[in-house]
């Protein structure tokens, strides 16, 4: 079991990384060929970035069109934002100070993040525009989630795993050798969601962590009059007269 | 037209039931052969059209960041669902922009994404087939490409682009709308939307002259083709001779003479409609835009003033500096855009929409109105779609809302505005924009104007309100054929400047 969730981890990273990196890519080299910013929108750069940090941090434009979704959005993006911080102590030795003074908020993080996933599932099954919008696997990636999120929390309130050999495999792991894993289920369903949620990263709607920021009707300053904005396969357009 | 009814207001605006399949159809009439290889699309649907729809589909995913973006990026979160004025007003489920965009979205995971062609029923993916594409014509023209719902999707995700998409793939196979394309036959033919040749223009244009001599007996001049005028005004076609679009055009040029402001139009660009950004093709968009260019470069103009048109505003505020130069700040060494704007004179904005040069007069005090020419009046405005979320003007945000208001505050003393929730960015389009201004789409036009009706149903009735002012010729034609459906009196629709026309006070020249 030990060697197979490391070749997985290895195998997951690797698909995580390039993946991402290769839809990255595609993403920065495609032009916007036209401006196309929502407006009104900033005129100046930093004013982009405001908005961007806006989007990003408070999904301003969710909260203008539904307060439900947008708190219950909120509430798990940002509470699991919490929690893989304060995973961050499998990885690390000395734990940073911050790290630790986070770990006892990432637990009631957890729970949040647990009660946003529930919520915006029984969204998803109740509220019929919702339902009528979803496709299998939309369903199944919160049932990810909260596979994710429940198996943790047992960890921590029902049945206790080892945490102090969790951190030796990771750490293990990080310098190429595989160490032992306590042999716990809900470890394993833990761990093994994880590796799910790596691998299908790069490929599904969560793409849509990146691309918000490769979105030209958000990220684009508003000053088409004041400066020319040309695309190289438009330019192309112009030297062939 | 007699036997269309309007949908019922809805009693306080709640979400509306889904009704599945409501606008299912066959869509607008097809472009025929003859329309569709005037400006070289092929004539009537080709025989390998899955292939060539696929391969169209990526050579637009490689061309525009948008598009790919926004196919990878929708989570299905429901923001937009409740947004769009054609799903309220028809309650079909396939007019949420959300699913309206998965029409697109669903091939794309099928040919594009590898869950798609591992597990197309997992992930929402399916083929193309000849009932998708007849689909995608369906309901890629009951979108007008007003970005309302761009503006509450969290990534910003705009359907405009994905309805502009799916139209040009439609184009590439022979399966396009017979009106759009049409009118872009009309523009490169004739040199305007409503196929009015140069005689008949410059005809129109001297009875206007008359008509203002005989009601102000002031010479107030609609020059046309004038060699080495300041100002070039381009404006839609239907302000020559539409009503009540053609009271504005009187504004424009009354706000010229009184600022003497010496101006021409163009017979050989004589619009400043751009359907090609309807049908989402680049070329034609260039092409059109390109003939304003060659109109300033050849009358020697300093400055380009666009009349009031809401798309046309957005393609000349957002596009024309990229597709033809009519703007600032190119590169030194791009000949072709220095070309142009080393003639046109940068302490004004370039183009200038009509809005903002009519208020900078005004706090210059080079204008003088009589307000209460306008005491009959209670206005409202409504915020065109594509000047709202699409455009700016006065160079800072939100200069698109607070210009026009000033204006009708200027020239009138009665104004209220509609419930906050239908204004400024969040404003409702008035059903006919996009490329549906057709009477083929007339059921989708008159519920797609629900949203606009029930608010201003609610001003006229609070504050009998009794004109509502816009600055876009769809908006005008679309308004003044629904309206009297919704039991409004259809003069009740005209243009900002058509205010300014009626308080302007002439024959002092500043």
């Amino acid at each position: 079991m030990n060697a197979l969730l490391a070749i997985l981890f290895y195998l997951a990273t690797l698909l995580f990384v390039v993946g991402l990196f290769h839809r990255i890519r595609t993403y920065a080299v495609t032009p916007a060929p036209l401006k196309i910013p929502t407006t009104p929108a900033p005129t100046t750069t930093g004013g982009v970035v405001l908005r961007m940090t806006r989007e990003v941090v408070l999904f301003e434009s969710l909260f203008k069109a539904n307060l439900w979704t947008w708190g219950l959005g909120w509430l798990f993006h940002a509470s699991m934002a919490l929690v893989v911080l304060r995973h961050l102590r499998y990885f690390i030795e000395p734990v940073w100070a911050w790290v630790v003074f986070i770990q006892p908020f990432g637990i009631y993080a957890g729970i949040a993040m647990l009660l946003g996933l529930c919520g915006l599932w029984a969204r998803r099954l109740f509220v019929e525009r919702i339902r009528y919008i979803s496709t299998p696997s939309d369903h199944l990636m919160l049932l990810l989630f909260i596979a994710i999120a429940v198996s943790g929390l047992m960890m921590k309130f029902v049945a206790h795993t080892d945490v102090i050999a969790v951190k030796i495999f990771f750490q293990g792991l990080m310098h190429f050798s595989i160490q032992p894993l306590p042999a716990d289920t809900i470890l394993v369903l833990h761990l093994f969601s994880v590796v799910i949620l790596l691998v299908i990263f790069p490929y599904s709607k969560l793409l849509h962590a990146p691309g918000v920021f490769f979105s030209p009707t958000r990220n684009q300053v508003d000053n088409p009059r004041e400066k020319r904005h040309i695309s190289a396969w438009a330019a192309k357009m112009e030297s062939e007269k | 037209m007699a036997d269309i009814t309007p949908p019922a207001y809805r009693s306080f605006p709640i979400i509306p039931k889904l009704i599945p399949g409501a606008m299912e159809g066959k869509g607008p009439f097809v472009a025929s052969d003859k329309i569709n290889e005037a400006i070289g699309f092929p004539g009537h649907l080709v025989d390998d059209w899955h292939d060539k729809a696929i391969a169209k589909m990526g050579d637009l995913l490689s061309k525009y960041r948008s598009l790919k973006v926004y196919m990878d990026a929708c989570v299905h979160c429901g923001a937009c669902s409740d947004k769009c004025h054609y799903f309220i007003g028809t309650q079909d489920p396939k007019n949420m922009p959300v699913a309206r965009q998965d029409l697109m979205r669903s091939i794309y995971r099928r040919y594009f994404t590898l869950p798609g062609k591992l597990f197309p029923k997992l992930v929402g993916a399916r083929d193309l087939t000849r009932e998708v594409l007849d689909e995608w014509h369906n309901y890629f023209h009951q979108c007008s490409e007003c970005r309302r719902c761009s503006v509450f999707c969290p990534y910003g995700i705009d359907t405009a682009e994905i309805t502009m998409a799916a139209r040009e793939i439609l184009d590439s196979v022979g399966y396009g709308q017979k009106y759009s394309i049409e009118i872009i036959g009309k523009v490169h033919r004739i040199g305007n939307n409503l196929g009015l040749p140069a005689p008949a223009l410059i005809d129109t244009l001297e009875g206007l002259e008359e008509d203002v001599k005989e009601a102000t007996g002031i010479d107030v001049r609609f020059p046309i083709d004038v060699k080495g005028a300041e100002v070039l005004l381009i404006t839609p076609s239907a302000d020559f001779f539409a009503e009540p679009h053609i009271d504005s055009l009187i504004g424009y040029a009354k706000v010229f003479h009184a600022t003497g402001t010496s101006w021409t139009l163009s017979s050989m660009s004589s619009e400043a409609g751009n359907f090609g950004m309807f049908i989402g093709n680049y070329d034609q968009l260039r092409k059109i835009a390109l003939r304003i260019r060659e109109a300033a470069l050849e009358l020697g103009v300093k400055r380009i003033v666009v009349g009031e048109c809401g798309h046309a505003w957005r393609v000349a505020y957002s596009f024309w500096n990229t597709l033809s130069g009519v703007g600032d700040g190119a590169d030194p060494n791009d000949r072709f855009a220095q070309m142009l704007q080393k003639q046109l004179d940068h302490r004004y904005r370039q183009p200038t929409h009509i809005c903002e040069f009519t208020w900078d007069m005004i706090q210059d005090e080079r204008l003088e109105f009589d307000k209460s020419a306008n005491d009959n009046l209670i206005i409202t405005f409504h915020d065109s779609c594509n000047v709202a979320r699409g455009s700016s003007m006065g160079g800072y945000p939100g200069g698109q809302f607070d210009i026009p208001r000033n204006i009708i505050r200027a020239v009138a003393n009665n104004y209220v505005d509609m419930d906050p929730s239908t204004t400024h960015e969040r404003t409702f389009c008035c059903g006919g924009g996009g490329g549906l201004l057709t009477d083929d789409l007339i059921d989708v036009r008159v519920k797609g104007a629900l949203p606009r009706m029930e608010v201003l149903q609610q001003v006229t009735d609070m504050h009998k309100v009794n004109f509502m002012a816009c600055i876009c010729a769809i908006c005008k034609a679309q308004f003044t054929k629904i309206m009297p459906i919704y039991g409004f009196d259809r003069r009740m629709v005209g243009g900002v400047h058509q205010l300014v026309s009626n308080a302007i006070v002439l024959g002092k020249n500043k």
